[in-house]
């Protein structure tokens, strides 16, 4: 299987440029209950770089969004060190914004004012604000439904609505969380092949957490491969293939099947206890 | 269809309950001075409205019931919005507000009337004191009802803590303050009644107990009448109107 990703011939030319935009170095994070301690993540250490769109795959409760909260300071390692951009990352801020799994948005906004909000925060002035709310609604294909409120939307558009407005602050990094896990496998499919687009369009760095193989294989550059407790990154799997890539796409299918297998290896390294 | 035989049916029972009224003071039940016409009742009311007291009586309590609900409204606001966000706040301060919501607020009438004499505070102090752990308590629940989720949205596009609490605390804790204001409205109500009746003058609950002094049961019932009326018309034409808003834009129901 290894030769499928050779012989395949990246049509993407990304230099990768000297210093990481994002660098973990041995995080570690732990979750104390009563009962005995659990560690989410384990000496984990990766970089990761400008431009690149980032999978971290994994079973659930293996630790991956514990991952992506450290990532967003929304969480602090018990050991280790995350670096965003050359700086410790010391909380929350809107550089690496989260786009979550369930529709985080503010029901009492309309879709337009929820994509706003973030420009509010900073103190982006009104008028700019305007053009910036305009262009990323359009991106998500949502201008039609501006002056909608959330409970109004379906699955499929409330995630629009949040990727819209993680977006239009501009972040460096998206972080995204599993956000296409709880809507139907059509609209899944639809906004697979839209983050792609506009990854490719606004060239920003995403990185992907998702427990979907299939969804990786699709949409990552590189595939992170988490297993469970410990929650550690198992491996670093390249995916040197073309875009746009599509669901029956040959070559996402093998790829997929390979990941697979390191996800089963994974799990029996893991079960014989040499994980 | 069934909306017009509901309505139909609420109207034969309160016709036949005034018709029931009308049958028990003709029969001579109960002498006409404990039990009057329903006429009379609306004779008295009549001669209130002509008379201007009737007027003047409902200004000055609404007056004062708008006074002491907007104290309410802004302290209670803030003690919940404190509770709700500071632990240690709630652990102390937020005890207090749970033990004196037990306390019958009619029961802060002879502490007010020595703290501030028998005047307008006074009578303003007992309705505010009426609703305000009410609306405390409500505010406290609304900002613990925000998802934490909708919390870390707020916090990851950038925003500060007097920003979490501006765009996301205080929009959020709006339905179930909705529902405190209407409850603290109510209890406000009723504390301004209690101490009106107890020794205010210009007010509906003066009226009212002007009315035993003169021993006139039409004007007692014809004030007990617009005392529920002016409570009813807040509750139908303000504060549920404002809930039923509140949670259909919120998408918490279907619009009332």
């Amino acid at each position: 299987m290894d030769s499928l990703l050779i012989t395949q011939t990246s049509t993407l030319e990304r230099p990768a440029p000297a210093a990481p935009l994002l660098s973990l170095r041995g995080v570690t994070r732990r979750f104390r209950t009563n009962r005995h301690d659990t560690t989410a993540v384990q000496d984990v250490t990766v970089d990761v770089h400008e431009g690149e769109f980032i999978c971290v795959l994994g079973p659930s409760g293996c630790g991956k969004s514990t991952l992506l909260n450290l990532i967003a300071g929304l969480d602090h390692p018990d050991a280790g060190e995350v670096r965003f951009a050359g700086a410790p990352v010391r909380g929350p801020g809107a550089d690496r914004v989260v786009v979550f799994q369930e529709p985080a948005l503010y029901p009492w906004l309309n879709v337009r004012a929820n994509v706003e909000l973030g420009l509010r925060i900073r103190g982006v002035p009104r008028r700019e604000r305007q053009e910036v709310v305009d262009r990323y609604l359009d991106l998500v294909h949502l201008r039609r439904f501006e002056r909608a409120y959330v409970h109004e939307l379906s699955g499929g558009m409330k995630q629009r609505v949040q990727l819209a407005r993680a977006l239009a602050v501009e972040p460096r990094v998206l972080l995204m969380d599993e956000p296409f896990a709880a809507l139907d496998a059509q609209t899944r499919d639809d906004l697979q092949e839209e983050i792609q687009e506009i990854w490719a369009r606004i060239g920003a760095t995403i990185i992907f957490v998702t427990h979907n193989v299939r969804e990786a294989a699709i949409l990552a550059d590189r595939v992170l491969v988490m297993t469970p407790s410990p929650g550690r990154i198992q491996r670093d799997i390249p995916v040197p293939l073309g875009r746009p890539r599509r669901h029956d796409d040959h070559a996402v299918v093998d790829l997929a099947a390979t990941i697979r297998e390191e996800l089963i290896r994974g799990r029996t390294n893991w079960e014989a206890g040499y994980g | 269809m069934a909306r017009g035989v509901r309505v139909v049916r609420l109207l034969l029972f309160y016709a036949a309950l005034a018709g029931l009224w009308q049958l028990l003071y003709r029969a001579e039940f109960w002498p006409p001075y404990l039990l009057p016409a329903p006429g009379s009742v609306l004779e008295a009311l009549q001669r209130t409205i002509d008379n201007g007291l009737l007027l003047q009586a409902v200004e000055a309590t609404l007056r004062r019931q708008a006074t002491g609900f907007a104290l309410a409204f802004l302290l209670g606001t803030g003690i919940g919005l404190v509770t709700g966000t500071v632990r240690w706040a709630d652990e102390t301060l937020g005890t207090l507000v749970l033990g004196l919501q037990s306390l019958p607020s009619i029961t802060w009438l002879p502490l007010a009337v020595l703290w501030f004499g028998l005047n307008e505070q006074a009578i303003i102090f007992v309705t505010l004191m009426g609703s305000i752990f009410a609306i405390a308590t409500s505010a406290h629940d609304g900002v613990r009802s925000v998802p934490p989720l909708q919390r870390r949205a707020a916090q990851v596009l950038g925003a500060s803590r007097w920003q979490l609490i501006r765009y996301v605390i205080l929009p959020g804790m709006l339905p179930s303050m909705a529902q405190g204001l209407r409850l603290g409205w109510a209890f406000s109500w009723r504390s301004l009644m209690a101490g009106e009746i107890l020794y205010v003058s210009h007010g509906l609950g003066h009226l009212l107990q002007v009315g035993r002094d003169l021993n006139d049961m039409p004007q007692v019932l014809a004030i007990m009448a617009v005392i529920l009326a002016v409570g009813l018309t807040f509750d139908r034409l303000v504060f549920g109107p404002f809930e039923g808003w509140i949670r259909a834009r919120w998408g918490l129901a279907e619009g009332r």
